[in-house]
C-alpha cells in the first residue's frame, strides 16, 4: 500500500489542480491551479526515485558504493522542471498583469473579446 | 573525429547563442543592424540543417559529451538526425527565416534600447523546434517542447497593449503548459518502468518486460495528450485560434507552418521508437484512436473554418482542419501515408504562411481583418490578391502544388472513404479562403448584412506597423510569393518527392521503401476539391444573407466560448477519450 500511496498522491493533485483550473474565477488563481497540476509531476519524479533505505545522492561524506543511492537522475529532471515551472509561471503572471490593464479584470468569465 | 554528426547540436547552439547575442547587445544595436544578424543566424542554422539533411542516409546519431550507452544502459542525451528530424528542423529554420525577412519594416519602431528583443525571441523559438525535432530522448523532446512553447506565448503576446493577443497568449500559455505537464506524467511513468529516457531504448525495454498494461496505457495516454494539444486535435483544440488570431503575422506563420505540425511529427515519432514494439500499443489501437481524432478534428475545423469573418481565425480554423488530416496520415501507418503527410505538411507550410502573408499586408493597410468590413476595398492590391489567389489554389490541393501531391499520396494509402473525407475537407477550407478573396480583392457579390452573432469579427485590429501602409515593401510581398514558389517546387522538383519518402520510411519501423510519384488518380481528385472550391465560393458571395447552414453550426460555435476554464475541462475530456480509444487493444493484448 505504501508504494502506491505517492503515486495516488501524484494523481489527486494533479486532478485537483485542473478542477482548479476548470471552476477558476480569477486568473491569478487559475496560475496558481497551473502551478499545482505541475506540482504532481515533483512528486511523481520524486516518487519513481525512491528506494528503501537509500541515502541523497550526495558523495561529499559518504564513500561511494557503501551505501544504496535514490535515483539521482529523477532528481536532476525535478530541477529542471522547477526550473521550467519557474519560467512558465513568471510570463503567465506578466500576460495576467498586462489583461489586467487592458481588459479591467481578471475574471475568466468576463473576457469575451475572442469567441465564435 | 569529422563524422557529420557532431554537427548536430550546433542546430540548437547556433540560435541559441544568436539570441543571447541579440539580447546582451540589443542595447547598443539600432535596429537595422540587430535583424540582419537575427536573419543571418537563422539563415545559417537553416543551410546547417539542409547540408545534414542531404547526409542523414543512414540516420546521424550523435550522444552528446560523448556520454555512449555502455553494455546497453545510457545516461546521456542522444540527438537523432535522420530525414524527417533534420526535414522538420529544416522547415522551421527556412520558416523563421521568412517570418523575419517579412517583419523586416513590420513592427512599430520597437521601444529605445530594446532593439534586439524580437529577433532574439524569434530565434530562441527556432532553437526550441529545431532542439524538439532532433532530441532523441524523451525529456530533453519535453525540454525543447516547453522552449518553444513559452517562447511561443511571448511571441503571441509581443503587442502587450492590444487587449485581445494579451487574452490569447494567456488561453494558449495555460492550455499548452498543462498539455506539457500531462506529457512530463507519461514520460516519467515510462521511466519508472524502464530506467531508460532515451527513445530507441525505452522502446526495447518495454518489448522485453512483455506485453502492455495499465502503466504503459497511462503513460501512452499521457504523453499523447501532451503532443496532440501542441497538434490542436479536437478537443484539444481551442486554444489555436483564440491564440493565431491574434499573434503578429510573422508569428503566425511559424505558429501554424510549423509549430502545430511539430505535434503531430512528436505523435508520430514517439509512436515509432517507443510504442511500436510488443511491448507498446497494439497498432490497430493508435489507428482508430488517430482516425476518430483525426477525422472529429478536420470535420469541426472545416466547419468553424467555412463560419469564420475574422481572417486570421479564418486560416486558424484551416489549420485546425489540415492538422486533422495530417493525423488520419499518421494513423494509417503505412510507409506510404507517412511520406505522404511529409510531402503535405511542407506544401501546407509553403501556402499557409504564404497565406497570413498577406493577409497581414491587409491589416496594415486598412487597419482591419474582417472580411465584411473590407469588402472591395483590396481592389487596388492587385498583387496581394494574385498571391492570396494562388494560395488557396495550393491549400485546396491544385496540382502541381506539394499540397496536391502529399494530399494524393495519403488519400491512396487511406482508401476511399477517407479519400472522399480529404477531397471535402480541402474543399471546404479553400472554398472559405477563396471566398474572402473575392469579396476582399475582387469586391465580387452584394456586401454581407450584419447582424449579431455569436463570434468575433476583425474589426478593432490594430496595424502592426508604424502608421500605414501606402504602398508595400518589396520584402513583405517577395517572402509570400517566395513561400508559394517553395511549395509549388515540393511539388514539382524532380525527385525531391522520392528523396522525402524514402527518408521517411527508411526513419519509420517499417522499413519498407516505396516510390512517390503523381498518379492520374491523385491528379483529378486535386483538381476535383479545387473546382469544388471554386464552386463553393461563388456559392456564398451571390448571398447576401448570411451563409447556407449558420444556425446548424450554432452549437459548436458557442463551444468556442473563450474560457480558459473550458479548455481545460475539454482536455480532461479528450484525454479520457484517447484512454478509452487505446483501452480495447490492451485489455485483450
Amino acid at each position: 500500500m505504501m508504494s502506491v500511496l505517492p503515486y495516488l498522491v501524484a494523481v489527486w493533485i494533479f486532478l485537483a489542480g485542473c478542477y482548479g483550473l476548470a471552476t477558476s474565477r480569477n486568473l491569478i488563481h487559475a496560475v496558481g491551479c497551473l502551478a499545482v497540476c505541475q506540482a504532481a509531476t515533483y512528486v511523481l519524479l520524486i516518487a519513481v526515485g525512491y528506494r528503501d533505505g537509500a541515502t541523497a545522492p550526495v558523495h561529499s561524506d559518504i564513500e561511494p558504493g557503501s551505501r544504496p543511492l535514490v535515483d539521482p537522475v529523477v532528481q536532476a529532471l525535478a530541477l529542471t522542471d522547477v526550473v521550467v515551472g519557474a519560467t512558465v509561471t513568471a510570463l503567465l503572471l506578466a500576460l495576467i498583469l498586462q489583461i489586467s490593464k487592458r481588459h479591467g479584470t481578471v475574471d475568466p468569465d468576463e473576457l469575451s473579446e475572442l469567441r465564435g | 573525429m569529422n563524422h557529420p554528426s557532431h554537427l548536430l547540436p550546433l542546430l540548437v547552439a547556433g540560435p541559441l547563442l544568436g539570441a543571447a547575442l541579440l539580447v546582451a547587445c540589443g542595447s547598443r544595436l539600432p535596429r537595422a543592424a540587430a535583424e540582419p544578424v537575427g536573419c543571418a543566424v537563422s539563415a545559417a542554422t537553416a543551410a546547417l540543417a539542409i547540408h545534414l539533411a542531404l547526409q542523414s542516409s543512414p540516420p546521424l546519431v550523435e550522444w552528446v559529451g560523448d556520454w555512449v550507452p555502455r553494455d546497453g544502459v545510457s545516461v546521456g542525451i542522444v540527438l537523432v538526425g535522420d530525414g524527417p528530424a533534420l526535414g522538420m528542423a529544416a522547415l522551421a529554420s527556412l520558416l523563421t527565416l521568412a517570418a523575419l525577412a517579412y517583419s523586416w519594416r513590420y513592427f512599430d519602431e520597437p521601444p529605445r534600447r530594446h532593439t534586439g528583443s524580437y529577433p532574439a525571441l524569434m530565434l530562441l523559438f527556432q532553437g526550441g523546434m529545431c532542439g524538439f525535432a532532433i532530441a532523441g530522448d524523451l525529456f530533453n523532446a519535453f525540454v525543447f517542447f516547453e522552449l518553444m512553447s513559452v517562447v511561443a506565448y511571448a511571441l503571441t503576446g509581443h503587442r502587450v497593449e492590444e487587449a485581445r493577443a494579451v487574452q490569447g497568449a494567456l488561453t494558449f500559455g495555460v492550455v499548452n503548459s498543462l498539455g506539457a505537464y500531462a506529457l512530463l506524467m507519461g514520460i516519467v511513468l515510462l521511466y519508472a518502468r524502464t530506467g531508460e529516457l532515451a527513445m530507441t531504448q525505452i522502446g526495447r525495454r518495454l518489448d522485453a518486460y512483455g506485453p502492455p498494461d495499465a502503466l504503459v496505457l497511462a503513460a501512452f495516454v499521457l504523453v499523447l495528450t501532451g503532443f496532440l494539444v501542441k497538434a490542436a486535435a479536437v478537443p484539444f483544440h481551442f486554444w489555436l485560434p483564440d491564440a493565431h488570431a491574434v499573434a503578429p503575422t510573422p508569428v503566425c506563420m511559424l505558429l501554424s507552418g510549423v509549430m502545430v505540425e511539430l505535434g503531430v511529427y512528436g505523435v508520430w515519432r514517439v509512436y515509432g521508437d517507443v510504442f511500436a514494439g510488443p511491448g507498446g500499443i497494439p497498432a490497430a489501437d493508435l489507428h482508430r484512436a488517430l482516425l476518430v481524432l483525426g477525422v472529429l478534428t478536420s470535420v469541426v475545423g472545416a466547419v468553424m473554418c467555412w463560419y469564420q469573418r475574422h481572417i486570421k481565425r479564418l486560416l486558424a480554423y484551416s489549420t485546425v482542419a489540415h492538422t486533422g488530416l495530417f493525423l488520419i496520415g499518421v494513423g494509417v501507418l503505412t510507409p506510404a501515408a507517412d511520406g505522404g503527410v511529409a510531402l503535405y505538411i511542407l506544401g501546407h507550410a509553403g501556402v499557409k504562411a504564404a497565406l497570413f502573408a498577406c493577409t497581414g499586408i491587409v491589416l496594415d493597410r486598412y487597419g482591419s481583418v474582417d472580411e465584411h468590413a473590407l469588402h472591395g476595398r483590396g481592389r487596388e492590391l492587385r498583387g496581394v490578391a494574385v498571391l492570396f489567389l494562388v494560395g488557396a489554389l495550393g491549400l485546396a490541393g491544385l496540382p502541381p502544388f506539394g499540397t496536391a501531391l502529399g494530399k494524393a499520396l495519403t488519400e491512396e494509402a487511406a482508401g476511399p472513404a477517407l479519400t472522399v473525407l480529404f477531397v471535402l475537407v480541402s474543399t471546404v477550407t479553400a472554398g472559405a479562403v477563396l471566398r474572402v478573396a473575392a469579396r476582399v480583392f475582387f469586391g465580387l457579390g452584394p456586401r454581407p448584412e450584419e447582424h449579431a452573432a455569436y463570434e468575433t469579427t476583425g474589426a478593432g485590429e490594430r496595424p502592426e506597423t508604424r502608421r500605414r501602409l501606402k504602398r508595400v515593401p518589396d520584402t513583405m510581398s517577395a517572402v509570400p510569393a517566395l513561400l508559394l514558389a517553395a511549395s509549388l517546387a515540393v511539388g514539382v522538383a524532380p525527385g525531391f518527392a522520392a528523396a522525402v519518402e524514402h527518408s521517411v520510411s527508411e526513419a519509420g519501423s517499417a522499413g519498407a521503401f516505396t516510390s512517390a510519384h503523381w498518379t492520374l488518380a491523385g491528379v483529378l481528385l486535386g483538381l476535383t476539391s479545387t473546382l469544388l472550391a471554386v464552386a463553393l465560393a461563388a456559392l456564398a458571395v451571390t448571398r447576401r444573407e448570411g451563409l447556407p447552414g449558420g444556425a446548424w453550426a450554432g452549437p459548436l460555435r458557442r463551444l468556442q466560448s473563450g474560457h480558459i476554464g473550458d479548455y481545460v475541462a475539454w482536455l480532461l475530456a479528450g484525454a479520457a477519450l484517447l484512454g478509452a480509444l487505446t483501452l480495447p487493444g490492451v485489455i485483450n493484448g
